[in-house]
């Protein structure tokens, strides 16, 4: 059990400290690279969670190819350093009068959030079935394709209704990217 | 009658249906050949409508997650006369900027079914999915004229915002399925009331990022900044589709996840909503008063009457609840079919060169074109609220029902910011048939097509206005059936 906590300690820190690398570093070749780590952080947290599919997944997917493409994106447009004194000058904790007293108070709301989580009582941890039915590639897709039953509603319609979902974001992404005729 | 477990989606089924019908005749089109393929929309959406009327009192439900109680189809009707009247205005502005007919009706199909869906779904996870489904559409169709810097820049803009307000939304879901185990609306509810979890601060923070979310949605303030740039950029007629259908639809998942599923907790999340609404409707008509572009004016305009609307939320509980919930649905009515006249009007005045949304342009209007005059100034006046049109009866109903559940600060907020709205919609009047017209080009002739799909909206206008108690019986027969 102790084993189990330290790695999730551990993924959950290259999680968290790799997303904020993304958003801190002024290269976006590195901030590229930092989200990658951050992805396999996340991978790592699946695992533990006995679902070897997923974070298979999420490293072949998003770590894999999607950020690849972003790496090529980056590199192809040849994003400029971000200048840092404009950084600076942009930060919001930098910036005069409102803008710097509603920034105090989100990090303060975020401390104050943070508090209220750690003194949450316990919660049902357990969920059970659902994490059978994660633990195998075969299980998964009975879960995903089954209807109504007893364990809840499934997954079935929602599945398909992301195909009306992805018809019309590939349309649409064909009429914004299209070349003009005229 | 035969009955099956496809009944509850017949009428989502019958709009994607006519969007892939849609895009396949595009597909097959020969280059310069006309087709009505607005027409073919039309024909699903009116069988959509149509299977609404008679599934009707059915309380059908499909795959245990969608369900057409009587509050869904209400909604569903609504959209489907927002679609039909936006497909009727939109021939006009297709023709004219060169749009691309096939995908943009195609789109505009799909964004429909998940405005529907989003009504109808009784699952959060599905929520998500319908949400998604109609923003995408959105985000296209506000950007769909390529060759106009605003409408990219408003698409762009809209389009990181939402996806940044989605976040939010599935971040709430993942708090509140990380407590009550479940995405389902009423397994949601009874876990809550079973666990009496309303301290917990995890379920607070997930129906804190929902609000966010949905806030988002039907731009309330504090999440209503994109809401003037987007309007302002997108094709009027889009315009009008959006700030209609698109609030409609999510004013419907709105009320259903929060009056259904999170009911257990309505002493946390009332008061935080009569705050929201209380400073939208503020700031919408304050901000509204200064606006030179009718387009900015009217999206102004929109955002304090989603204030209207969150108005009547908060009032469905408390001991008016009945009249609450049954006055957002007629309000909803009301609000669509009044707005999406508006801003056919716009439409219709625009040019390829010019969009023709100044307050100026409508200066002396009544002279050139005195039909679309008249037909502004019913519309206007029904935003603004007067008798005997649709929006008077909609927010008296409001009123009546914050006053009745004990919100009296949220319905004087309400009146005196309707009094103040007057001024800038009458304003648009006057000049309408006061002014005289300074030397700017007359817009092109007005389709007779377009001109019917206004005369529709203003039957309506005035049916709603004068004749309510029919709508509102059928608003409380559907309300009935879900709480």
């Amino acid at each position: 059990m102790a084993s189990d906590a330290l790695l999730f300690y551990a993924f959950a820190a290259a999680a968290v400290i790799g997303a904020l690398l993304v958003v801190t570093q002024r290269n976006p070749v590195y901030s590229v690279l930092a989200l990658i780590a951050s992805f396999f952080g996340l991978s790592g947290l699946y695992v533990l969670l006995e679902a070897p599919f997923v974070a298979v997944i999420q490293i072949i997917i998003y770590a894999g190819a999607i950020m690849v493409l972003f790496l090529f994106v980056v590199m192809l447009l040849n994003v400029p350093r971000e200048d840092a004194a404009e950084w600076d000058r942009s930060h919001p904790l930098y910036r005069p009068g409102a803008v710097r007293a509603v920034a105090v108070l989100a990090i303060l709301m975020a401390l104050q959030l943070g508090w209220a989580l750690s003194r949450t009582p316990g919660m049902s941890t357990g969920v059970a079935e659902d994490r059978a039915a994660a633990s195998s590639v075969a299980d998964l897709g009975v879960k995903l394709f089954s209807g109504a039953g007893a364990n809840g509603p499934g997954y079935m319609f929602a599945f398909e209704v992301t195909s009306i979902l992805i018809i019309i974001a590939m349309v649409g992404a064909v009429v914004i990217a299209r070349k003009r005729e005229d | 009658m035969i009955s099956s477990q496809f009944d509850a989606v017949i009428p989502i089924l019958c709009v994607a249906l006519a969007g892939l019908v849609v895009l396949l005749a595009e597909a097959f089109r020969g280059r310069d050949e006309k087709m009505p393929i607005g027409g073919l929309g039309i024909i699903g959406l009116v069988g959509a409508g149509a299977a609404s009327v008679l599934l009707w009192n059915r309380q059908a439900e499909s795959f245990g997650v969608v369900t057409a109680d009587n509050f869904a189809l209400f909604v569903n009707l609504v959209l489907v006369a927002v679609g039909i009247l936006t497909v009727i205005f939109s021939s006009q502005t297709v023709e004219r900027d060169g749009l691309p007919a096939g995908e943009y009706y195609a789109i505009l199909l799909f964004t429909i079914v998940g405005m529907m869906l989003m009504a109808q779904a009784n699952d959060l996870l599905l929520i998500f999915l319908a949400l998604e489904t109609m923003s995408i559409g959105v985000y296209v169709l506000t950007g769909i004229r390529r060759n106009q810097p605003a409408g990219t820049e408003a698409a762009f803009k809209y389009f990181l915002l939402g996806a940044f307000a989605s976040a939010f939304f599935l971040y709430g879901i993942a708090f509140l399925y990380g407590v009550t185990r479940s995405t389902h609306l009423d397994a949601i509810s009874s876990a809550i009331a079973a666990q009496s979890m309303s301290g917990n601060p995890m379920i607070l923070l997930g129906v804190g990022l929902l609000i966010v979310g949905f806030a988002f949605k039907v731009a309330a303030v504090p999440f209503h900044m994109w809401s003037p740039d987007v309007y302002e950029g997108a094709p009027a007629v889009v315009t009008g589709f959006m700030s209609t259908g698109v609030k409609a639809a999510a004013v419907a998942a709105f009320v259903r996840v929060f009056l259904k599923g999170l009911d257990p907790m309505v002493a946390d999340w009332a008061p935080v909503l009569a705050l929201i609404a209380a400073a939208t409707m503020i700031l919408g008509t304050v901000v509204g008063v200064a606006q030179t572009s009718l387009k900015r004016m009217l999206a102004y305009s929109s955002i304090a009457h989603a204030g209207y609307m969150l108005t009547a939320i908060v009032a469905a509980n408390g001991d008016g609840a009945d009249t609450g919930k049954a006055a957002i649905l007629f309000y909803l009515a009301a609000y669509s079919v009044t707005n999406l006249g508006a801003f056919g009007v716009i439409a219709l005045l625009g040019t390829r060169e010019r969009a023709n949304d100044d307050l100026r342009d409508y200066a002396g209007l009544w002279h050139t074109h005195p039909a679309l005059a008249t037909l502004m100034t019913f519309f206007l006046l029904s935003l603004g609220g007067f008798p005997p049109t649709a929006g008077f009866i909609a927010k008296w109903y409001v009123f009546g029902a914050a006053v009745g559940s004990g919100y009296y600060g949220l319905a004087i907020i309400g009146v005196l910011s309707s009094v103040v709205s007057v001024f800038f919609y009458l304003r648009i009047v006057v000049m309408m048939y006061m002014t005289d017209r300074d030397a700017r080009p007359v817009p092109a002739q007005i389709s007779r097509m377009a001109m019917a799909g206004l005369v529709l909206s203003l039957i309506g206008v005035l049916y709603l206005g004068v004749l309510p108690s029919a709508v509102i019986d059928f608003a409380q027969a559907s309300i009935s059936t879900i709480f």
